[in-house]
């Protein structure tokens, strides 16, 4: 039937269902890291104040593993990437004429803007590093001390405002994308199936909740 | 009713399409949408201009010939119903109404309303059926079925490939035209041998024809006048992939001869 | 001309097999140089073809929609019979054979009515096999019910959408030697004629409905299933596009023409709403197990149902048919209920309509079993008229639902042009004068899976076929008739669309040869029929040009084949000095108001003729003769 090269393997990964679970898997990778990485970071309302910076000390010490998770970190945000951005090309190429009036019934506002919220989370995800890992975007940044470094980066309500509207970006990609990995991953099941659509927005909501905790508590004062 | 219509017209395939504003002033509740366009057309020829081209046959939802997009929505507003038992008074005295075709690249407007879906047929001939040749079949009671897996194919089976899951998906994707028929064939006792390849030969073909890839956005379910869910593109999904990472090389190529 | 119908010797349960063992065959590598033209993909040429190219011939098939899926066998609800017996009620092949004789009221051939009932067991096992989901029980086994009158259950089903999922088996049997590169698919082509090569029938000229290409093809046999000509009445529970132009060019071409004056009204579809009605949907049968039929008792009344007391409504069913009640067959239902009507007690908008009235059922059975036993009908029913059946009684009014005339065939379904096989509704064969709920289908596969594919490898096995190319006079000249006639409709540039003659046509035939038939209403159509046709070929608009997608055009085509064809119909209604099945000549009756058979002068079928344009048609008899199920009157009483 044509359009097969002999290898399963690039068979599957041109296909579209191929392409979407090259997604569905980086996607779940990401979603382990922005898990673990919250989980890490929630370390700033530990009453030691040195437990956030010697967790760091602790990943840097290894710098094999340091540096193999941050490849392996690379090449996911790369695929996932690369992927939507060819998903998102075939896409507009299969309608080359636009409906003059289009009305949305079922899509709500976070899968529409699936193309939307991702590039914000890469942008978001430069300044970051920027940020906190190399400083060159911080005012004050001191690589020994990654507790004072949140804090007085957090100080500054422009640089928490615009954490709190990445995270929130975060969420509204997650709340679609939690559901749809499953949906990817051929887990839909009537008896599991609303429950999976409230837990993904659920989900999201907790990480974003649980991030932007931390600029409120550094500007509420809770965190000096 | 007064009504004000917004229609695209477009000559052939390969011509440039325009909106075009026309006025029907008598229409009446009890018509049917399609009955409304008739007589806008009657009313067209007897001024001798070209009337509306649209697709249409059963006037029963059933065939799957007839689907325009009204205001945006395939099929327009009401659930589970097709254009052509689509009724007037489901609009207003006044309402201004906008008529596009079904539109994505794989199904080239024929003229005007009407568009071309033979990529679905090219979709199923890849593989959306089972291999028997006629006089080869055992005694129809000799394999027993759950009810509950016969009901739940016979949901899958009630798609009348009217092509509305990709008018209304936002990147034209077909997958939930795709998955009704290999969840309708993969869900029954007679339709394992061939279930793994059936839903790699289905897909390639889907994938050939340009449709696009789905972001499970769900506007297809909603648009499908059968209430076909997206639960069966989970469906195909598992089946897929299961397929591509397990199934065996095949031997010979084939359609199952 | 002698009709010779090549019935096999022998006795009734042996012919079939019989005949399968004394017709020729193909040597399997000779297969594939026959090429075979099916015209139609609905379950008679969609099974056929698909059958044929598993055999090994090269197969053509043609439709006119955008897709096989598409032919009108789609919106078939109720069921297919067979002769399975798995309720274990006393069904067998002869009992279906029996059933099927007297329901076409002796008007069918034995014999072929015989070989259906005993191919209906293997379609079920095919189509299941195929993997139609068919209705099944708790226990995995399939489901069955009973169905328009008949004492036992043997109508396979799958939910309303039986006729869908059959043909989808089908269309994917199809689509699957499409697939293989065995079929060669022309969807979106419409059949113009038939060519014939020394008196055989050889090839067919089409027009592709979106170039406006006009292509000759050839082959060595050409099959119609082209299915049935309701549309001849307009207003039809048929699809828009349903025709009588491949069988009507065929018939010119010489092919005989059968009882063309047998149509099915089906009693229970949702009335007409106005003046732009463009078709009528059918609702099932089964409504009437708990629905009850009535009109008021005074003319003219324009209460509402609910208003109008129990003395003053008119079970008029239940009076006149105390023992079958509401159950009476369908043509007795659907003329009582045109007799209220026409004394003026109908209801709704025209006074074109009776009730159905659930209101009795509710209250004995509760609204829950009512809505699980019809609750999709229901369902339906507000969705065209906006009322809630439930609250107040549905309203029903007769239409025309299926015609058993059609090109006459042999026993191999073979028409009296050889090479021209005609199968499904488009051929006269089993059903007689009135077909019988859910035959329909058994009878459209039955001749495309397993009779066709037979008796075609005869008539190519003793048949001396010369190869035809499309250059060829013969078809050459068919060709540029066809590409005349296209061209003449689209220069008359008059002022009425075809819509308007069609509807014109369709009520004449259904004022003058519709439920009720007699000798004046029928002169009367025959004067009207030609002066349409004549005001037709003078003022007729179709806009556009030919070589483009234009659905004005198609539609003057086929209404100017319908204008032809109605005459026929009428003079096949006039001439049949009885009443039979779905033809009720209301001079001849019982003094009940029965339909009254004439066995002695009427026991044939009517073969019609082509003589020429302006000519009368030639009438030829096959005498029918039954040596089992011995003819009687029906009583419902
Ligand atoms: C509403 C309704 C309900 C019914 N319910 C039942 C039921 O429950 N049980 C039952 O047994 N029967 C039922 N019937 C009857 C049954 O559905 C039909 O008799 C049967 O399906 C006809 O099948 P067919 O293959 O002969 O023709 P069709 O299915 O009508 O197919 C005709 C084919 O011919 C093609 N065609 C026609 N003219 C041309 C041309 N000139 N050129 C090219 N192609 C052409 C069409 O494209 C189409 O593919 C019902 C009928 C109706 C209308
Ligand atoms: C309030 C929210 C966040 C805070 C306070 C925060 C804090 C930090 C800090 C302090 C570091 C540096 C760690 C170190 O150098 O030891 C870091 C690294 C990083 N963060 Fe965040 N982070 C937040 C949200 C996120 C989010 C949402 C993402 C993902 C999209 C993210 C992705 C990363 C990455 C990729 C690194 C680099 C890891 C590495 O060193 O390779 N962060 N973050
Ligand atoms: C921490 C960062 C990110 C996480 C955790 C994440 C997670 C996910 C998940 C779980 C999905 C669902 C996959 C599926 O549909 O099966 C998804 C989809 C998607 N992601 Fe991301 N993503 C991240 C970053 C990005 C970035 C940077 C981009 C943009 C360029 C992006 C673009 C997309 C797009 C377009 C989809 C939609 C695909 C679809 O719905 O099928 N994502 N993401
Ligand atoms: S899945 Fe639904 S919308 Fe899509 S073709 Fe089938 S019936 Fe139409
Ligand atoms: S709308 Fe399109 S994105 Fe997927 S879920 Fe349906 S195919
Ligand atoms: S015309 Fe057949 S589904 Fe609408």
């Amino acid at each position: 039937m044509g359009g097969s090269t002999g290898c399963w393997v690039r068979d599957f990964l041109r296909s579209s269902i191929g392409k979407k679970g090259v997604m569905a898997t980086t996607g779940l990778m990401l979603f382990g890291f922005v898990v673990v990485h919250l989980l890490g970071n929630l370390q700033v309302f530990l009453p030691d104040k040195h437990a956030l910076t010697e967790y760091g000390h602790m990943i840097k010490s290894k710098p094999l593993v340091l540096w193999g998770a941050r490849l392996g970190l690379l090449v996911i945000v790369l695929l996932h990437v690369a992927t939507a951005i060819r998903l998102a090309l075939e896409n507009k190429a299969a309608r080359p004429v636009k409906y003059q009036v289009r009305r949305w019934r079922e899509a709500d506002y976070a899968a529409r803007t699936m193309m939307v919220s991702g590039p914000l989370i890469l942008i978001y995800a430069v300044y970051h590093l920027l940020h906190f890992t190399t400083g060159h975007a911080h005012s004050n940044f001191n690589p020994d001390d990654v507790y004072a470094n949140v804090v007085t980066a957090f100080q500054n309500k422009a640089v928490s405002l615009v954490y709190i509207v990445a995270m929130l970006m975060l969420a509204q990609h997650l709340s679609h994308g939690l559901w749809s990995m499953c949906q990817t991953f051929g887990v839909n099941h009537p008896k599991y199936t609303p429950t999976l659509r409230f837990a993904s927005i659920a989900i999201a909501s907790a990480i974003a909740v649980g991030y932007i905790s931390i600029p409120v508590s550094v500007m509420l004062g809770i965190l000096k | 009713m007064k009504l004000k219509l917004h229609i695209w017209r477009q000559r052939g395939p390969r011509e440039a399409g325009k909106m075009v504003t026309y006025d029907v002033p008598d229409a009446s509740p009890e018509m049917s949408f399609l009955e409304m366009l008739d007589v806008l057309n009657e009313r067209l020829i007897e001024k001798g201009e070209d009337p509306v081209a649209f697709d249409h046959d059963c006037r029963e939802g059933i065939c799957g010939m007839c689907g325009i997009v009204i205001d945006g929505i395939p099929h327009g507003p009401k659930p589970a119903t097709t254009t052509c038992q689509l009724h007037m008074r489901s609009f207003k005295d006044g309402d201004e109404i906008v008529l596009e075709p079904f539109r994505a690249g794989a199904f080239p407007v024929v003229r005007d309303l009407a568009v071309d879906r033979a990529a679905f047929d090219r979709v199923i001939a890849a593989g959306g059926f089972i291999s028997v040749n006629t006089g080869n079949a055992p005694e129809a009671n000799s394999s027993p079925i759950s009810k509950k897996s016969a009901d739940l194919a016979m949901d899958a089976a009630a798609c009348i490939g009217c092509g509305a899951c990709v008018a209304a998906c936002p990147n034209a994707s077909a997958m939930l035209f795709t998955a009704a028929k290999v969840s309708h064939l993969g869900l029954l006792p007679q339709g394992q041998p061939e279930r793994a390849s059936r839903a790699q030969k289905m897909v390639r073909q889907m994938d050939k024809e340009g449709f696009g890839n789905c972001t499970n956005t769900r506007e297809c379910e909603a648009a499908c006048p059968k209430s076909i869910g997206v639960e069966f593109i989970a469906r195909m999904n598992r089946d897929y992939i299961s397929a591509s990472i397990l199934d065996r090389p095949e031997v010979e190529g084939g359609g199952g001869a | 001309m002698e009709l010779k119908s090549n019935i096999p010797s022998g006795p009734m349960a042996q012919k079939w097999e019989k005949h399968r063992f004394d017709m020729k065959l193909v040597n399997p590598a000779n297969k594939r140089k026959y090429t075979v033209l099916v015209v139609g993909t609905g379950l008679a040429g969609a099974s056929a073809a698909a059958s044929m190219a598993e055999l090994g011939y090269k197969v053509k098939a043609y439709c006119f929609q955008d897709s096989p899926r598409r032919a009108h066998s789609i919106a078939a609800q109720g069921g297919i019979n067979a002769a399975k017996n798995y309720c274990n009620d006393g069904d067998s092949v002869h009992r279906l054979f029996y059933d099927t004789v007297k329901g076409g009221d002796y008007r069918a051939r034995e014999a072929n009515v015989h070989r259906l009932a005993e191919i209906s067991v293997g379609i079920i096992d095919q189509c299941v096999a195929q993997g139609v989901p068919f209705a099944r029980e708790y226990g995995g086994l399939l489901a069955n019910r009973s169905f328009g009158g008949t004492q036992v259950s043997r109508t396979f089903y799958a939910r309303g959408q039986t006729g869908q999922q059959l043909l989808l088996g089908a269309y994917q049997a199809l689509e699957r030697q499409i697939g293989l590169g065995n079929v060669e698919m022309f969807p979106r082509t419409e059949m113009l004629d038939l060519i014939l090569v020394n008196g055989a029938a050889r090839g067919i000229v089409t027009r592709h409905l979106v170039t406006g290409k006009v292509d000759v093809h050839t082959g060595d046999a050409v099959c119609l299933a082209t299915g049935g000509y309701g549309n001849l009445f307009f207003l039809s529970t048929n699809a828009k596009h349903c025709n009588v132009s491949a069988i009507w060019r065929a018939h010119r071409r010489g092919a005989l023409m059968a009882n063309p004056c047998y149509t099915q009204i089906h009693p229970t579809c949702i009335p007409v709403s106005g003046e732009y009605q463009s078709k009528l949907t059918l609702m099932s049968e089964s409504l009437r197990n708990d629905g009850r039929i009535w009109v008021p008792v005074q003319k003219g009344d324009k209460r509402s149902p609910q208003q109008i007391p129990e003395g003053e409504r008119d079970y008029y069913l239940e009076r006149r048919y105390p023992s079958f009640g509401n159950l009476v067959p369908r043509d007795v239902a659907s003329r009582a209920a045109k007799a209220a009507c026409d004394e003026g007690r109908g209801v709704g908008p025209g006074g074109l309509g009776v009730y159905l009235d659930f209101g009795d059922a509710i209250k004995r059975l509760g609204e829950k079993t009512i809505s699980d036993k019809y609750g999709n009908l229901f369902e339906m029913y507000e969705r065209i008229t906006d009322e809630n059946p439930y609250k107040l009684p549905m309203r029903i009014y007769p239409a025309i639902h299926y015609t058993m005339g059609g090109l006459w065939v042999d026993y191999n379904l073979m028409s009296n042009v050889p090479g021209l096989f005609v199968l499904g509704e488009a051929n006269f064969s089993d059903h007689g004068a009135n077909r019988l709920g859910a035959s329909a289908l058994m009878q459209g596969l039955a001749d495309g899976y397993f009779i066709l594919p037979y008796t075609i490898g005869h008539y190519l096995a003793s048949s001396k076929l010369e190869k035809i190319e499309p250059d060829n006079a013969a078809c050459k000249s068919v060709l540029e008739e066809v590409a005349g006639r296209v061209a003449r409709l689209l220069a008359i540039r008059g002022k009425r669309s075809p819509d308007s003659f069609h509807r014109e046509l369709g009520k004449i035939m259904w004022d003058h040869c519709g439920m009720g038939r007699n000798a004046a209403g029928l002169q009367k159509a025959l004067q009207r029929i030609p002066e349409l046709r004549e005001e037709f070929w003078k003022n007729l608009a179709v806009t556009g040009a030919g070589d483009e997608f234009n659905q004005q055009l198609e539609k003057a085509g086929r209404v100017a084949d319908f204008l032809e064809f109605g005459e026929l119909t009428c003079t096949d209604a006039l001439h049949r000095n009885e009443s039979c099945g779905g033809h009720f000549r209301e001079e001849f009756q019982t003094p009940e108001g029965e339909a009254r058979r004439d066995d002695d002068k009427f026991a044939y079928v009517g073969a019609w003729e082509w003589k020429g344009a302006g000519q009368k048609a030639e009438l030829h008899k096959e005498p029918l003769t039954f040596e089992i199920v011995h003819p009687t009157q029906r009583s419902y009483k």
